[in-house]
Formats: structure tokens, C-alpha cells, sequence
């Protein structure tokens, strides 16, 4: 499904992706763990078509389709959906309201008709029930004063609605407590099949007990510089990161 | 839903959409002005003595007046000497009923969405069309009627209802009052007046569209609403104009006269031809609104949607003299490209426990200039008096700019004033956001101004609100990225 080969980027003069590889098949789960300033979120931006970075070197194919030559409206409408890490506020538009621009936007790109009031309606209702959040959220102004809790409750309902092929959550964990944590990774287990792919960017390991990914990245300076199961993610949980920035110094 | 699929669809068309003219034939006064001048528009609309003497009056005054400097607006220098004041479609006589009106007007009408035959009676709004210097059909008069409403262009009421307009005309805006005004009592040439008798809650919106066709015109047109003791009355008004090289004049005055416990909505969507990306052309759009609170517990709430203009200078007012009246202005003013705006208002808190509420949103994009300029006084006698006012300025790009005037006078102890104010801009997050989830950099931009706005749109009846938000998105257009 997604194939990133040797991808490097830059914002301004800073170098920070150094060369990623990474294969993702539909059904899987990957997770990408590194310590602060290792590159995750920059993975993620540019992923989803971020205009401040610039990439340098390196290719993205999307289900054989080259990624980086969509507009990000266009690789929303193919399937990529970004969870963001500090989803932003829009004063006076609902999450419907959003919501029902974007799917209809999505539905027009796909030569599909547009949903009308009573479908989108219908809709909503059954994303709603599994992702578990209240409508008067959802009638609330987009992430305007929401908790943390609901800002990422939010993310997950908008990724219920867009059905996503890839989705990519970025530090979805930052700011929830526990249970919001458990409500926000059971919306994700419902949401996974067998047909979609989920790439989660983490600092933390926490996640990873609710969200179980196939496989585990370690992203350091720009690079993968480790890869292996779910257990790997224990090993760092236990050790730190400090081993892997000394494997790295060795080799 | 369907709201923001025709937002969608409006977006593919770019420029402004009312920038047509028809060739109509017209009857025009000759360039200039002068008595001579000012005598030929009250010969053509066939006026009685009184009412050339009060235009004369006007003219006399306005010829001693100096063009007000203070608005933070910059153009170049009217000629009055170089534009024709008087110009009306030509037609073989006056129209008696829609079937005798020029096909040409009516088409022009349609147009520009706007119904003038009566079978077309569901959407249930009253319009009264004036194009150029002339009111060329008014709907539903009969209808009216029954109820004692009366809704017609003012040269009709200045024949028909003399006393009437002898009674209000200039009661609220005084000829003497600006340089605009008096230059609209001398050469006005049409407009609506409408009257509203006692308990009467008038049952649809009533609606008056202007649009300027000839070249080298001014428009010049006067409302007049006077709504009696008990009445309720919800006014519509929107205007366009072709795309023109020239700038064109357009200095309008509107008047409203509440009575006790009466209530008056007025509402504006004025999208006058803004001139090009360079800033040529444009209509100047000088504008005296405003209405008195005469009555006890009176109230008159103003919203305008301001899009066009290449200059707009317009402060709808409320001047609240009876004991617990209240007067509202709810503004979303967009400037793009070089366009300027002054815009605001005035709140003249006269009598007691009287009320105003001021929302203003300025929207400015491309290098245009949009200022809020507001007054709320407060005066001795008004004791416990409150005003609450909110002013945000939305930035688009590094070009433009957004400026608050807010001028307060407090003269008791026993008032309350708030005011609030915001400057943002959009961001860049806030379009990445929309476009990560599908929506294309335009549609987000209109979605992030509406919602910007909403607090205002949400004033607007029904049908003008979707017309305002498409508006809003269309001003914008292009002034992202």
C-alpha cells in the first residue's frame, strides 16, 4: 500500500529526514517510536503533504500512485488521513458542518454523488456510536475550547467519517488520561481491517498496549535505525532510548 | 447541505458575477450639476412645488459643504461637474403592471435572481426594483394593502402620500446632516417608502434591489421607513453594478422612524462592483443610515453584509431618544484586493435604560484597507444605559490592513460600556487542517470566514444568509497562497 524509499526532507536550512525506508501492506499496524526531535512528526507532515517541508531526496508510492505529487487535498481524497497532534480550532464551523464539506468534497473527487442531509445524518449517527462521543460535541465549534480528550475523541470520529485506506496517528497519546486513552485506541481497533493501514507515531510505549502494532520502528536523527515486533517496544519501554543512540554511535 | 454545494459550485466562477450591462435605452439628464439640473429631475418625476423647493433647499446647502476628509480613505478627487445625475431607463409610459414593463428590465432582473412576477409569489418577499434613477416595479402592493402597509418607490409616495413624506422626510436624516446627505436631498431620484400602521406586523420581508446600468451615473436613491406604535417590519436591501473602468458615485440616504414598541429589521447586502485587482474602477459608496428610536422600548436592528464598494463610507446608526429602546448593528465587511472601507456606526444613547449592541467583523484581504470606526454616546439623561460592542478585525496575507476607531462618551455614572476586540488571521494550520481532510484551499477559506462571521450571518433571513456566505467566499477568492 505505502512504500517510502530512501525519503529525505528538510524545513528551512534543517535537515530532518535522513533517508527513510518503510513498507506498510494493508491490515498491518506500524508503530514509530524515537525520542524527542527524531524526525516522527515531520514523518507524518510530510506523509500527508505539509507545504513547509521540503523534500529533498527519496520516493513515496501510494498504492502505486506517487504520493508526493498530490496536492494534500488530493491525498486526503485518496485515503491518507492524518491524525494531528494538536488538531486545530475553526471558530464557527461545527464538526457537522466540517464534516459534511469534507465527505462531500471526497464523494465529488471519487465521482460519487453527495451525500444529502438525511444520509450524512444517518451516517454520522453509526461513526458516532463507535467511536463513542456525544453530538453536542460534534455541534460544538471545531475543537474550540475542547479538552485534550475530546480534541483527539474528535480526530477519531473525523477518521470513523472518512474511512481512511492509511491512517496515520501522530502522538494521538499526548494529553489523554487513561480512559480517554482507551476510548480513543478501542475507536481504532474497530476501525481496523483488513483493507487499511495504520502507521502510529508515539513517544510512548502506553499506546502500543491498547493499539498493538505488527511492527516497530525506531526512528533516530532522520532514520530507521531498528525495526522488529511489538516487543520491541517493551525493550525500549524498559531501557530507554539511550541504547539504540549508542548502537547507532557504534555502528 | 445544499448550502455548501452551491458555495462549491459559486466558487468555479471567478470575478465578480454582476459585472453585465443590458443596453437599455435611457432618458438621462445632461452632465453636472446646478438648480437647472436639480429642477429637471423634479420635472421628470413630475414632482409638486414643495418637494423641488425642499431638493433646492438641499442644493443650495450641499454648494457651500466641503467633502469630509476624516475617513481613512484615500481617492482621487470627485468631479461633481462630470457625472450625470438623473438617468432612467426609457419606457413609453409609466408601467401600469409587470406586463407592461420593458422584457429587457425584467431580464435584467432575473438576472440577477430576482423575481418580479408575482406568480412566483412562494418565495414570499416583497421587492420593490430600482434601476439606475428609476423604481421600475413594485410586488405585492395589493396584498399589502389589505393589511394598510404601504410599499412603494418614493417618487409614487411623494404623489400618492404627501403628508407622509412631508412628516419624515429629513426627520431623521436632516439634510444639513453630511456632505453625502445633502448631496442626496438635492438629485435623489427614487427608492422605497414604506410605512407601517400601528399593531401591523408586516407578514413577509419586504425588499428593495438596486442596480446602477447606465455608464457615468450616479445612483442617488432614498428609503424611508416609519414604523407606527406596535408595528414590526423586516427590510431587505442588496445592490450590484456592471464592471466599469470609471468609478461610479453612489450616495444613498435611508431613514427609519420607530415608533413606541415598534421593531424594524434592516438588512443590507451590498455588493456593489468593487473595481478590478489593480483598483480601477469600483463604485464610491457614500452612505447616510440611520434610524430614531422615538418611542419607548422601540427597536432597530442593522445588518449589512459588505462585499463591494471600491470605497465604502457608511455608519448605520441608532439614535435611542425613547425611555428603553435599543438599537443593534451586526456588520461582516470584506475588503479584497485595493478596495477601502470605512465602516461602522453610532449609537446616541439619549433616553433611559436604552440599550445598543455593536458586532463587527472585518474581514481584510489582498491590500485593501478596512477600518471600523464607531461611536457610542451616552448622554446624561440616559441613565442606566448599556452598550456592549465587539470589533474583530481577520488578517488574509501581509498586505492589508485592519484599523478599530472606537470613540466612547460616557456622561452619567450610572451606564455601562464593554467593548472587545480581536485581531486574528487565518492560518496556515487552520487551511492545512480543512485540506487534510479533503477540502481544496478556497472552500476552506470560505468555510473559515463563515464561521468567522457566522454571529453576523445568523442575523440575515434565510435567504439572504446564503447568498451573503457565497458572496463572502467569491470576495475572497484568490487571496490565499
Amino acid at each position: 500500500m505505502l512504500s517510502i524509499t530512501n525519503l529525505q526532507a528538510k524545513i528551512g536550512d534543517k535537515q530532518i529526514l535522513n533517508g527513510i525506508n518503510l513498507e506498510v501492506k494493508p491490515g498491518e499496524v506500524h508503530a514509530i517510536m524515537g525520542p524527542n526531535g527524531s524526525g516522527k512528526s515531520t514523518l507524518a507532515s510530510v506523509l500527508a503533504g505539509r507545504e513547509e517541508y521540503e523534500i529533498t531526496g527519496g520516493e513515496v508510492t501510494y498504492n502505486g500512485k506517487d504520493l508526493l505529487e498530490f496536492s494534500p487535498e488530493d491525498r486526503a481524497r485518496e485515503g491518507v488521513f492524518l491524525a494531528f497532534q494538536y488538531p486545530v480550532e475553526i471558530p464557527g464551523v461545527s464538526t457537522i458542518n466540517f464534516m459534511k464539506t469534507a465527505v462531500n468534497q471526497i464523494r465529488k473527487y471519487r465521482g460519487q454523488e453527495t451525500l444529502d442531509a438525511v444520509s450524512f445524518l444517518g451516517l454520522m449517527k453509526e461513526k458516532m456510536k463507535l467511536v463513542e462521543i456525544d453530538q453536542s460535541l460534534l455541534n460544538r465549534s471545531l475543537n474550540e475550547g475542547f479538552s485534550g480528550g475530546e480534541k483527539k475523541r474528535n480526530e477519531i470520529f473525523q477518521m470513523a467519517m472518512l474511512e481512511p485506506k492509511l491512517s496515520i496517528l501522530d502522538e494521538t497519546d499526548s494529553g489523554l488520561d487513561i480512559d480517554a486513552l482507551k476510548i480513543v485506541s478501542s475507536g481504532v481497533n474497530k476501525l481496523r481491517n483488513s483493507n487499511n493501514a495504520t502507521i502510529v507515531v508515539t513517544h510512548y510505549q502506553r499506546l502500543l498496549e491498547y493499539i498493538v502494532p505488527d511492527f516497530v520502528h525506531v526512528l533516530y536523527k532522520g532514520k530507521i535505525v531498528k525495526s522488529g515486533g511489538k516487543e520491541l517496544a517493551l525493550e525500549l519501554e524498559a531501557k530507554g532510548y539511550d541504547w539504540i543512540k549508542d548502537e547507532v554511535a557504534v555502528a | 447541505m445544499s448550502k455548501d454545494n452551491q458555495l462549491l459550485e459559486e466558487l468555479t466562477s471567478r470575478e465578480y458575477e454582476h459585472g453585465w450591462n443590458v443596453a437599455l435605452e435611457t432618458d438621462s439628464a445632461p452632465k453636472g450639476l446646478n438648480e437647472d439640473i436639480v429642477r429637471f429631475i423634479s420635472e421628470r418625476k413630475n414632482e409638486p412645488e414643495w418637494m423641488l423647493e425642499w431638493r433646492l433647499k438641499a442644493f443650495r446647502l450641499w454648494s457651500k459643504m466641503t467633502e469630509p476628509k476624516w475617513p481613512n480613505v484615500t481617492y482621487p478627487a470627485i468631479n461633481y461637474q462630470d457625472i450625470i445625475y438623473y438617468s432612467a431607463p426609457k419606457q413609453s409610459a409609466k408601467p401600469k403592471n409587470l406586463e407592461d414593463v420593458d422584457p429587457e428590465l425584467i431580464k435584467t432582473f432575473e438576472k440577477l435572481g430576482i423575481s418580479l412576477t408575482e406568480q412566483k409569489r412562494l418565495t414570499g418577499v416583497a421587492v420593490d426594483a430600482v434601476i439606475d434613477s428609476v423604481s421600475v416595479a413594485t410586488t405585492f402592493k395589493e396584498k399589502l394593502g389589505e393589511l394598510g402597509i404601504i410599499f412603494c418607490s418614493f417618487s409614487e409616495a411623494v404623489r400618492e402620500h404627501p403628508d407622509l413624506i412631508k412628516k419624515y422626510l429629513g426627520s431623521v436624516v436632516p439634510m444639513s446632516d453630511n456632505y453625502f446627505a445633502a448631496l442626496n436631498s438635492a438629485v435623489f431620484s427614487d427608492g422605497s417608502f414604506c410605512y407601517i400602521p400601528k399593531g401591523v406586523r408586516c407578514p413577509m420581508e419586504l425588499s428593495t434591489y438596486f442596480r446602477i446600468n447606465a455608464a457615468n451615473t450616479g445612483q442617488f436613491e432614498r428609503t424611508l421607513i416609519v414604523a407606527e406604535e406596535g408595528s414590526y417590519v423586516s427590510y431587505l436591501e442588496g445592490c450590484t453594478a456592471p464592471m466599469r473602468d470609471e468609478n461610479q458615485l453612489h450616495a444613498a440616504v435611508v431613514e427609519i422612524y420607530a415608533m413606541k414598541d415598534a421593531h424594524v429589521k434592516y438588512s443590507t447586502v451590498q455588493n456593489w462592483y468593487p473595481g478590478d485587482k489593480e483598483g480601477k474602477g469600483g463604485i464610491y459608496n457614500f452612505v447616510t443610515k440611520r434610524a430614531l428610536c422615538a418611542g419607548d422600548n422601540s427597536k432597530v436592528s442593522w445588518t449589512q453584509v459588505e462585499t463591494g464598494s471600491a470605497i465604502t463610507w457608511k455608519y448605520p446608526s441608532c439614535v435611542l431618544k425613547g425611555d428603553n429602546s435599543s438599537g443593534e448593528f451586526y456588520s461582516v465587511a470584506v475588503t479584497n484586493n485595493l478596495q477601502q472601507a470605512d465602516t461602522g456606526t453610532k449609537m446616541i444613547h439619549i433616553g433611559k435604560n436604552t440599550k445598543s449592541r455593536i458586532v463587527s467583523k472585518g474581514i481584510s484581504a489582498g491590500r485593501s484597507q478596512n477600518s471600523y470606526r464607531g461611536q457610542v454616546h451616552i448622554m446624561k439623561r440616559a441613565e442606566g444605559s448599556r452598550n456592549f460592542s465587539q470589533c474583530d478585525s481577520l488578517l488574509m496575507g501581509d498586505q492589508c490592513g485592519a484599523h478599530t476607531f472606537p470613540y466612547i462618551d460616557v456622561e452619567n455614572s450610572t451606564s455601562k460600556v464593554e467593548h472587545e476586540a480581536t485581531t486574528s488571521k487565518i492560518g496556515e494550520d487552520q487551511i492545512f487542517y480543512c485540506q487534510q481532510r479533503g477540502i481544496d484551499e478556497e472552500s476552506a477559506v470560505a468555510l473559515i470566514v463563515n464561521g468567522y462571521a457566522k454571529e453576523v450571518l445568523n442575523q440575515l433571513p434565510m435567504e439572504f444568509a446564503v447568498e451573503a456566505q457565497k458572496l463572502l467566499a467569491l470576495t475572497l477568492e484568490g487571496s490565499v497562497g
